[in-house]
């Protein structure tokens, strides 16, 4: 029987494309039902801030309703408003939906868990983050709709904006560990919660957490949905189960920022007792997918928090913040980033 | 010019963000207001003005007189009024009715009521699903007020002071 299964599994690893194939469910099942269970942790999370106690009636503490809320939307009828551009319309939330989950293809979960371990992962993750807006823009223009295409232009516009100072606060990153593979980044940053790169590169984390919550369009910067100027800009006339995939888009896009937030800044799948006298002998000091599956939780509340916390921008001053503070302070750093390395402040990675 | 370089860089510490960001954090672990509304309730007044009642003595006899106060009160004209002569020769209600899409609840005819007769319950919990259904007539009033004899009383005991 043992043999059999042995057998069995030899062969399926043996056939290339349904491995991989295996291995792409395996991480984006799990990414669903995160999703899903992110939209509860948000409307709980939020209420408790507001002092109130958010869902508890679908199932235990209300811990049902995100799939309540997932077949309301797909029961419901999608409506194409007319002269809307049909192909396009139906296109653009998959091409939102699509980079978020794509991107999750070279993120390393641990040492050995990564599906691609590109060399040029880094690269890879920056041009599918920002590969998300086309799918705004289309739904915008596709709609045929003053509201929807005000909104897709603000979305293009400040996503452009602060992918600059995102992508210095990244080079900086890779002064540091001196390569692009995103596995290595971490290994690079081997050694206790001290020598991960928030500390060095602390303006950088700043700025980066700030443009990933520019990049996704989550409030304080979520001018391009603005319920109460716009409506709801890009997507007000998605309905149903449209709706529903820009809206596992943006929090597939939450969950991915803050899980290349734990990489690149927060040492990953690094335990932050390393190198820690006592604790770091025992089970906690050695890195292992948990960590970096909690370091992911931590920033993904951060989201909720600066939600519950801070009002929307005004639009011009978010451009403002973008251009003539976030990427004069990233420019600055980097030089100070390089500088530390050849100083050999900061150990170099590789 | 020094004061605004200071400024400058006090303001990049995102000083009053960590502020905004700790008040919220604070909220977080308040105990939470919410009341889970059909297990929990709140208190209610003993003057809540709610669905209207019309009561009976204790001997089971109706109160009201068809004395016409409470008609003739009424801001919003919701309540029409028959009266007859019954054969023990007491004046008494043939038609007494109150249309719930009229009324305002303001409590009038309650104070009116020369016999505390037509008074206000603390029930709020109802609903009407066919039309006609708003009108509240003799017979249903007197229900309500059988139903809910004992609140009333309670409650009227209680605000007896301040009458």
């Amino acid at each position: 029987m043992i043999e059999m299964i042995e057998t069995a599994i030899n062969w399926i690893q043996s056939q290339y494309l349904i491995w991989t194939l295996i291995k792409i469910i395996v991480i984006t099942l799990p990414l669903i039902t995160a999703v899903a269970f992110y939209t509860y942790f948000e409307r709980k999370v939020i209420g408790a801030m507001q002092i109130r106690i958010g869902p508890n009636r679908v199932g235990p503490l209300g811990l049902i309703q995100p799939f309540a809320d997932v077949f309301k939307l797909l029961f419901k009828e999608i409506i194409l408003p007319a002269k809307a551009n049909r192909f396009l319309f139906v296109l653009a939330p998959v091409i939102t939906l699509a980079p978020a989950f794509a991107a999750w293809a070279v993120i390393p979960f641990n040492d050995f868990l990564v599906l691609a371990d590109v060399d040029a992962g880094l690269l890879y993750v920056l041009a599918l983050t920002s590969l998300g807006v086309y799918g705004v823009i289309i739904a915008g223009w596709a709609s045929n709709s003053k509201y929807a295409f005000l909104g897709a232009m603000r979305s293009a516009a400040q996503t452009v904006s602060y992918e600059i100072s995102m992508g210095f606060a990244l080079v900086g990153v890779l002064i540091l560990a001196g390569t692009l593979n995103l596995r290595e980044i971490v290994l690079a940053q081997q050694g206790g919660i001290f020598d991960w790169y928030w500390l060095p590169l602390l303006p950088l984390f700043v700025i980066y957490m700030i443009s990933g919550l520019a990049e996704t369009n989550r409030a304080p910067f979520d001018v391009a949905e603005g319920e109460s100027e716009i409506v709801a800009g890009f997507h007000v006339e998605y309905s149903g189960a449209a709706f529903a995939v820009f809206f596992l888009a943006e929090y597939a896009n939450m969950i991915l920022i803050s899980g290349l937030t734990a990489i690149l800044f927060a040492g990953g799948w690094l335990s932050p007792f390393q190198g820690v006298p006592l604790l770091g002998d025992t089970i906690l000091g050695e890195g292992s997918i948990l960590w970096f599956l909690a370091k992911m939780i931590v920033f993904m509340f951060m989201f909720l928090w600066y939600r519950a916390t801070f009002p929307r921008y005004r639009y011009d001053q978010i451009m403002r913040l973008g251009w003539k503070v976030f990427i004069p302070i990233t420019l600055v750093w980097v030089m100070i980033a390089a500088l530390m390395t050849v100083l050999g402040i900061v150990e170099k990675g590789v | 010019m020094m004061k605004r370089v200071i400024e400058y860089f006090k303001s990049l510490m995102l000083l009053e963000l960590l502020a905004g960001l700790s008040v919220t954090m604070r909220y977080f672990f308040r105990p939470k207001f919410t009341i889970n509304y059909p297990e929990e309730k709140t208190p209610k007044s003993p003057r809540f003005r709610g669905l209207h009642a019309l009561r009976r003595y204790p001997n089971g006899e109706e109160r009201c007189i068809a004395c016409k106060l409470c008609e003739a009160v009424c801001p919003a004209l919701a309540i029409t009024i028959e009266s007859t002569r019954r054969e023990d020769g007491s004046r008494r209600t043939t038609l007494y009715e109150i249309d719930l899409f009229k009324c305002i609840f303001c409590g009038f005819c309650e104070e009116s009521c020369p016999v505390d007769s037509i008074v206000e319950t603390g029930f709020l919990e109802y609903h009407f699903e066919n039309r006609g259904e708003n009108i509240m007539t003799k017979d249903k009033l007197l229900a309500v007020g059988d139903r809910f004899e004992a609140e009333i009383a309670e409650n009227r005991k209680q605000d007896a002071a301040y009458r």
